[in-house]
């Protein structure tokens, strides 16, 4: 028996033609697929269906690390590990604390954001069957897919196909896993 | 998309009023297509090498070579072989330090500020403005870097960096040069974040085409660092998620650096430093003197790989612009300086002043004046900002009059302090000189290897601005 293909892809022209295709798919109860597009399109994961990132609140909890790290560094540093008072200041204060702490909380904030990022999205993946597919190329170029999985529940070899097909999709090609 | 569908939601009222349509600037001219703008900006990397190139980068790489040499000298002399001497022992090696900070400050302010002000025109500039950035922070950071003679004990034992020293004493964290250390080195790392997150998909389109072009091995350097990008939405969703929070989080990171690079001075009493004026008046200078660079920097890539539509007259209007805004802030800033030396009646504040301009510096006063107040004034005039070779001169002075602020800033301040008996007055040594030039070099050897190596524009953020990029513009013939 042959591997089972990792799912159909279609061609669209037009980012209004894959906003369109979008809303097919989403409101045919479709979970495991997918839009590829060379740019983000604006209003696509409303069409998909996409809910709001995460990203954001691993960037908070990097933030609040950077913010906890730069005090307590300058807190440890000054007032437990070597005392030493510096014209006639308190060994602590916030105050003078805080544009290191301000600045730190940036820098764990922009770390955490691009490690969520990543793995939020599986990245990196380097090996993947939409990598494969022979016209990849177009789709970060010009062109605008949509995937639909074999892995997903309503999959169907030909409802998903005519759904493509009914949607505008061209070339609607298998892809191997 | 259809007509009829949209005028069903519009409310009944618009076909009473019959709202004028105000016509939006075009971004890229010509109505150039996707594959128009991959071919335009991936072409410049794979087509073969230009000779202008190679011409370029020998006469890059000879003029870093004098930074180099001036370095290994001072590391293997010692800071002696620079012309610092009582009272004036803060000179060129700051001022290149902030003038070098500052022209990175544009790249961010284009990348993030204008980003979250959803200034479209930002994006076929933003990528080249934050390699300036990148480029612009390794420049600067060379300074304080090397200033401390034994570069070694930058990092260990901590002269810069939190590590204790030999007698286990900390940093000063009460010190703005410690905040500084930490700002700027945030900064760099941030922008080199921000820069890479942005060339993703790019790569993965340079990815793709060296691999269909068979060229295997960079195809496998290029998704190396691709990270294996398809273009997927859910993707992009969280992408952009990142995109704007590090946009959200760089806007306060520079406007926080060159503020604690202004308190290196205002937290210190010396007449001429210590004015609360600083951070916004460096900001602003910043943000004016990247602009500067940034021009000098673009128009002879719009013209060498004609960009003309892709860097259209309407982006060198809204950078002219903001070069005139800024300009005039600084030109602000510099008359205050003046009113609260005379209005705060401190006769020392005064006495900076009036030495600044009528002093032993003041041929550097007038320089300074001439190209950062009465030069971006020029920018009034469209027939100014519609000749390309007139913006680019006016961007160089740009640059010359942001240098000569620094300088005058901080040395004629530290050559008339309070004490008239420890008055001096400063003049560079040769290694500082060749040293500082040579910046310009390293400078221009990053520069030519990321215009030859990396996409200098991002291209999936100049397609997202097209009209067909967005799925409601009706680029299919509606609206």
């Amino acid at each position: 028996m042959p591997a089972q293909p990792y799912g159909l892809i279609a061609t669209f022209d037009s980012a209004a033609a894959i906003y369109h295709a979008a809303e097919q798919v989403r409101d045919a109860g479709y979970r495991r697929w997918d839009c590829i597009t060379p740019c983000p399109v604006h209003g696509l994961d409303g069409a998909m269906g996409v809910k709001r990132s995460l990203v954001p609140r691993i960037s908070l909890a990097g933030g609040i690390t950077g913010f906890c790290t730069g005090m307590s560094l300058i807190y440890w540093t000054g007032a437990i590990n070597y005392k030493l008072t510096v014209g006639g200041k308190p060994l602590f204060s916030p105050m003078f604390a805080f544009p290191i702490s301000y600045e730190l909380t940036i820098l764990f904030t922009a770390f955490a954001t691009i490690g969520g990022m990543f793995l939020l999205n599986n990245l990196p993946m380097h090996h993947h069957p939409v990598l494969k597919y022979d016209h990849i190329a177009r789709g970060l170029d010009d062109q605008f897919f949509v995937v639909i999985e074999t892995a997903d529940p309503k999959f169907d070899s030909k409802l998903t196909r005519d759904l493509l097909e009914q949607a505008g999709g061209k070339n609607i090609a298998e892809l191997e896993t | 998309m259809s007509t009829a569908e949209h005028t069903a939601d519009a409310p009944a009222i618009l076909s009473e009023v019959k709202p004028a349509v105000l016509p939006r600037a075009v971004l890229v001219g010509h109505g150039r297509s996707f594959s128009w703008i991959t071919e335009k900006i991936c072409g410049i990397i794979e087509d073969k090498t230009p000779r202008w190139w190679w011409i370029c980068f020998a006469v890059a790489a000879f003029v870093a070579s004098w930074t180099v040499m001036g370095l290994t000298y001072l590391v293997s002399t010692g800071v002696g072989v620079w012309g610092h001497h009582t009272p004036i022992n803060w000179a060129w090696d700051i001022v290149n330090f902030v003038f070098w900070i500052g022209i990175g400050h544009a790249g961010t302010l284009i990348s993030a500020i204008l980003c979250l002000l959803r200034q479209k025109w930002r994006t076929s500039i933003n990528r080249a403005a934050e390699a300036m950035t990148i480029f612009a922070v390794v420049c600067a950071a060379i300074f304080p870097v090397f200033h401390v003679g034994r570069i070694w004990f930058a990092v260990l034992p901590g002269w810069l960096f939190p590590f204790p020293n030999a007698n286990d004493i900390w940093q000063n964290f009460r010190s703005p040069l410690e905040w500084d250390v930490f700002a700027v080195s945030t900064y760099g790392t941030v922008s080199v974040l921000f820069w890479y997150v942005g060339l993703i998909p790019d790569l993965a389109i340079l990815r793709d085409r060296f691999y269909a072009a068979g060229n295997k091995t960079r195809s496998f350097l290029y998704g190396l660092f691709a990270m294996g990008w398809r273009g997927s939405n859910r993707h992009w969703s969280n992408y952009e998620m990142a995109y704007m929070i590090l946009a959200g989080i760089s806007t306060p990171l520079v406007l926080s650096v060159h503020t604690i690079v202004s308190f290196d001075f205002a937290v210190s009493l010396i007449p001429g430093w210590h004015t609360t004026i600083f951070p916004p008046y460096f900001v602003a200078g910043a943000i004016f003197s990247g602009f500067g660079m940034v021009l000098t920097l673009m128009l002879p890539l719009r013209a060498v790989y004609k960009l003309e539509d892709l860097i259209t007259q309407y982006h060198i209007d809204c950078m002219c612009k903001i070069t005139l805004a800024t300009g005039t802030i600084v030109g602000y800033a510099y008359a205050m300086e003046f009113f609260i030396a005379w209005y705060g009646a401190n006769p020392n504040e005064s006495f900076a002043f009036i030495n600044r301009a009528f002093g032993h510096y003041a041929w550097a006063y007038w320089i300074m004046i001439s190209c950062n107040v009465i030069t971006p004034q020029l920018f009034w005039f469209k027939k100014v900002r519609a000749n390309t070779a007139l913006v680019w001169v006016l961007s160089i002075f740009v640059n010359v009059g942001m240098w000569f602020e620094r300088f005058v800033i901080i040395v004629t301040s530290l050559a008339r302090d309070y004490l008239p008996s420890s008055w001096g007055y400063y003049s560079p040594s040769i290694v500082e000189i060749f040293t500082f030039f040579g910046t310009f070099g390293v400078f221009s050897v990053l520069f030519l290897l990321f215009i030859r190596f990396l996409p200098i524009m991002p291209m999936a953020e100049l397609k997202a601005v097209t009209p067909q990029g967005d799925p409601h513009s009706g680029a299919d013939g509606h609206h």
